[in-house]
């Protein structure tokens, strides 16, 4: 088993697993990130990201989301610590 | 007497709502929008067990919060109109998020019915929801059904009518917990809203308690009309706002929200049992090849190519009878009234008017078919994902792309539902900058200018230069969000929080109803606004009428070339009288015309006519079609005469007409428009043309060919046009392309213009006029001196 590390959302690698531990967002974005589902302790995987590397997609709760990277930033996710 | 009450229909956008509400109402439907809001409502109605229900589609939303239109119009309907009963479309495949809106559903306390759909999705991706569980822990009714297919319809409506029946059902908010401080504070203020007597008793107290910690404006507004209460509020909201802050690091607004989707969690845990190995998910394969990061993008520009193709060529019979059907009424018409005003109105103004936009409507309609298959099956939002990055650049927005696409972003469009697409931007700002460069993209009443101009100065090249077009509409309209965003519109760029649903098939009955939905938009256009706009340009271009002596100063012209023509020596021996004549110019068509039909039986009896020799020698001279051998130089010298006698006839024919029209009140505003318009190298034939163009682009082609003189032109086959264009003096490969990058940049039509009012306001429809004739005219002048400059307008 390797170690946990918790990371920004944005830095998580195409198809990487994590939770998410934080949110940081406030606001309207706050707001939409939170009813589109994307609230602490929920499992997501990055789907993959647009030909232009922004937005990213997200896969959580049976779902894909799309969001952008520095709204990505704003949610801290915590993944396995590669050995 | 039937007994009657209203549901509300109400659920996630892409959870089958639309589905649902068209098997529950089938064509019993009428779209309004709701007062004062731009939001649409649609309202069926269904007879069920002796009921008679009204069912008011609530627009599709995540949330009841009060930050978009969608949700403060949904919002709204139930606390105000009060509905009997709100049927939640639950998507089974989707839960959690799904039942984040119910769950604020049971807060609010209405009455509900949750109608859990796609249970067979779900089950195939290894998903099933125990639905009387689910009930049990929310307490509501939970109907699983199959919406596509009609499965549960009847069993939902069976529950509708007997939870809504009896026209009493209390509401009955749930109460949640959100953790003890919040708790807390949703009790005191509970109490003090309870206390107040002026509130409005019709908001459930506890709800109210729960937006204000939520700071939600519209209800926290509302507080002030009791000013000692709101005061009371207010400093309880402050402390635990703070509060929260201090210890939890978060709004109130995030840990309700965080709550929700806790009490969700325990739901969910309950009520679905996961198959360990899930089934693959066949979108997930989808979306592995269609938003690759490489394939991707050639995959969209040959999905966007195809549909440009697919319409082009389905359409193109359906456009053929159209035509024919208007050319034909118009033929009757001709025939069956007699000469003059009347007839002049209904053939040239009437039927050519609204015939040449409404000859468009095959057209219209396949693109908006294809496009709604690319929207039904799930493919446009993955437009928006990869294209979000490039749109955000011009300071717009993934979803604008809809509206751009619609538009005509791949020729043939309407931008009258393509602002109307832009509905989708939550944003006013990204909205407004998306309704504003719209009109540059080449819908498809632009078609038919560039067809008459390519084909008369580019006709080397048409797929190019079409090509061309497209590419270049697309830069101008991004260039000029641009501009637009980072002057007269800045602001912050809004999130791209956006779901990607999962691919589906589209049912052809959904596909059918958004087709017609935006055609319907156009053909109306066509019935209401052209038709006054092209009597009233019928009757610009008619009156004042020319004066008595200059008609007459023609007539006697044409009269003295006929003489001079009948008395020249080579002519005398073979016409003896105007009858003769006469005789000459029926044979000579008549000839044209058999040739042109081939018609060879034709042909053979023609010859066998006195006259036909002449005629035979003047084909020669024109165009070398017989062997010399066979004619006489006496005939040859007639014909020669008679092909002088035409050009006169016509070069008379064609002044009459100039003078004409530069007498009517078009005329004077065209020719008084040249002093802007001479730089462009326009003259006040093509300013009428595109004056009449602020009606309806379509109008354009039709008004260049009445002031070419070549009566009614028909705006698809306008090979005349080209033909004569391609022969005026001042008419060049450069002043064509000017006119077409005019063409497609200035002024959005009339109707467009009057929905950009609807979607913003005045000042933003004004706005748009000036501003794209601005960009039309500098652009336009820049290709035309640049051009100049290096001689190409020669």
């Amino acid at each position: 088993m390797g170690t946990k590390k918790t990371i920004k959302m944005r830095q998580m690698s195409d198809n990487q697993k994590g939770i998410i531990r934080k949110v940081s967002a406030t606001g309207n974005m706050g707001r939409r990130i939170r009813e589109m589902g994307l609230v602490p302790d929920t499992p997501i995987q990055i789907r993959g990201r647009a030909p232009l590397k922004d937005p990213v997609a997200v896969k959580i709760r049976d779902y894909v989301l799309t969001l952008r990277n520095n709204e990505a930033s704003n949610i801290l996710v915590e993944v396995d610590e590669p050995e | 007497m039937k007994k009657k009450f209203t549901i509300a229909l109400s659920g996630n956008p892409n959870a089958g709502k639309t589905t649902v509400f068209n098997a529950m109402t089938g064509a019993r439907q009428e779209i309004a929008n709701y007062p004062g809001v731009t939001v649409e409502k649609k309202v069926g109605k269904v007879a069920h067990k002796g009921y008679e229900i009204e069912v008011v589609d609530l627009p599709g939303t995540y949330s009841l919060t009060a930050y978009s239109l969608e949700e403060i119009v949904a919002r709204n309907f139930l606390v105000n109109e009060r509905p009997d009963l709100v049927v939640d479309i639950v998507d089974a495949s989707n839960l959690d998020r799904n039942l984040y809106l119910a769950v604020q559903f049971r807060e609010l306390g209405i009455p509900l019915v949750i109608a859990l759909n796609m249970v067979d999705v779900a089950e195939s991706r290894g998903i099933i929801v125990d639905h009387k569980q689910l009930s049990e822990l929310l307490d509501v009714p939970v109907i699983p059904m199959v919406a596509r297919s009609n499965k549960g319809i009847r069993e939902l409506l069976d529950k509708v009518v007997e939870v809504a029946g009896d026209g009493d059902e209390q509401w009955s908010p749930a109460v949640i917990s959100y953790g003890m401080d919040i708790d807390r504070s949703l009790d005191e203020i509970e109490e003090i809203i309870r206390e107040s007597t002026i509130f409005d008793p019709k908001y459930p107290s506890r709800w109210r308690a729960l937006k204000c910690l939520e700071g939600d404006k519209q209800i926290v507004d509302l507080l002030k009309r009791d000013p000692e209460a709101g005061e009371q509020i207010d400093t309880i909201c402050r402390r635990i706002f703070r509060h929260i802050m201090n210890t939890l690091e978060d709004e109130p607004e995030g840990i309700i929200a965080d709550h929700r989707y806790g009490f969700i969690a325990g739901i969910t845990k309950k009520a679905i049992r996961r198959k360990i190995e899930s089934r693959i998910n066949v979108s997930d394969k989808i979306d592995k090849v269609l938003t690759n990061r490489v394939i991707g993008p050639v995959i969209m520009l040959a999905i966007l190519y195809a549909i440009y193709e697919f319409t082009f060529w389905a359409s193109e019979v359906p456009v053929r009878w159209c035509e024919a059907f208007f050319e034909g009424l118009g033929w009757v018409i001709s025939s069956v009234l007699p000469e003059g005003y009347m007839q002049s109105l209904i053939v040239s103004g009437i039927i050519d008017g609204v015939g040449g936009v409404l000859g468009f409507v095959p057209l219209i309609m396949f693109m908006f078919f294809a496009i709604a298959i690319m929207e039904d099956a799930g493919y446009m939002a993955r437009v928006a994902y990869m294209l979000d990055r490039v749109l955000r650049w011009f300071g717009l927005h993934g979803n604008s792309v809809m509206a751009l696409i619609i538009s005509g972003g791949i020729s043939g469009g309407c931008a009258v539902p393509g602002v109307m697409a832009a509905r989708t931007l939550r944003d006013p700002k990204e909205r407004i900058a998306t309704l504003l460069v719209v009109p540059f993209m080449n819908c498809g009443a632009k078609l038919p200018i560039y067809a008459v101009l390519i084909a008369a100065f580019f006709s080397a090249h048409k797929a190019r230069m079409l090509f061309i077009l497209t590419i270049l509409s697309w830069a101008f309209a991004l260039f000029a969000a641009k501009i637009i965003r980072s002057t007269v519109l800045t602001g912050p760029k809004t999130p791209f929080v956006m779901e990607l649903p999962p691919y589906r098939m589209p049912t052809l009955r959904g596909l059918l109803i958004h087709t017609w939905e935006r055609t319907w938009q156009y053909v109306k256009k066509a019935g209401t606004v052209i038709l006054g706009i092209s009597i009233i340009l019928w009757g610009m271009m008619t009156f004042p009428e020319i004066s008595t002596e200059k008609q007459r100063s023609f007539e006697d012209n044409r009269r003295k070339i006929t003489k001079s023509f009948l008395a020249s020596p080579d002519v005398r021996g073979m016409l003896k009288d105007e009858k003769a004549l006469t005789d000459l110019n029926e044979l000579f068509d008549s000839y044209d015309k058999a040739m042109d039909e081939k018609d060879m039986a034709a042909v053979k009896d023609l010859e066998k006519k006195p006259l036909f020799p002449l005629v035979k020698a003047a084909v020669f001279l024109e165009k070398g079609d017989f062997a010399k051998n066979k004619l006489t130089s006496a005939q040859l010298n007639a014909a020669a005469r008679y092909i002088n006698f035409k050009s006169d006839m016509i070069d008379t024919d064609m002044s009459e007409q100039q003078a004409r029209l530069k007498g009517t009140m078009a005329g004077w505003i065209g020719q008084k428009l040249e002093t802007v318009t001479r730089p462009l190298g326009f003259d006040y034939r093509t300013n009428i043309a595109l004056v009449g163009g602020f009606a309806a682009k379509e109008v354009v082609v039709s008004a260049l060919g009445t002031a070419y003189s070549l009566g009614d032109v028909d705006p698809d086959d306008a090979g005349s046009l080209s033909k004569r264009l391609k022969k005026e003096p001042g008419w060049n490969p450069l002043l064509a392309f000017t006119l077409i990058i005019f063409t497609m940049l200035y002024v959005p039509c009339f109707v467009t213009v009057i929905m950009i009012r609807r979607e913003s306001s005045w000042k933003w429809a004004g706005f748009s006029i000036g501003f794209n004739i601005i960009v039309a005219y500098v652009v336009a002048l820049v290709i035309r001196q640049v051009g100049m400059l290096l001689g190409l307008g020669l």
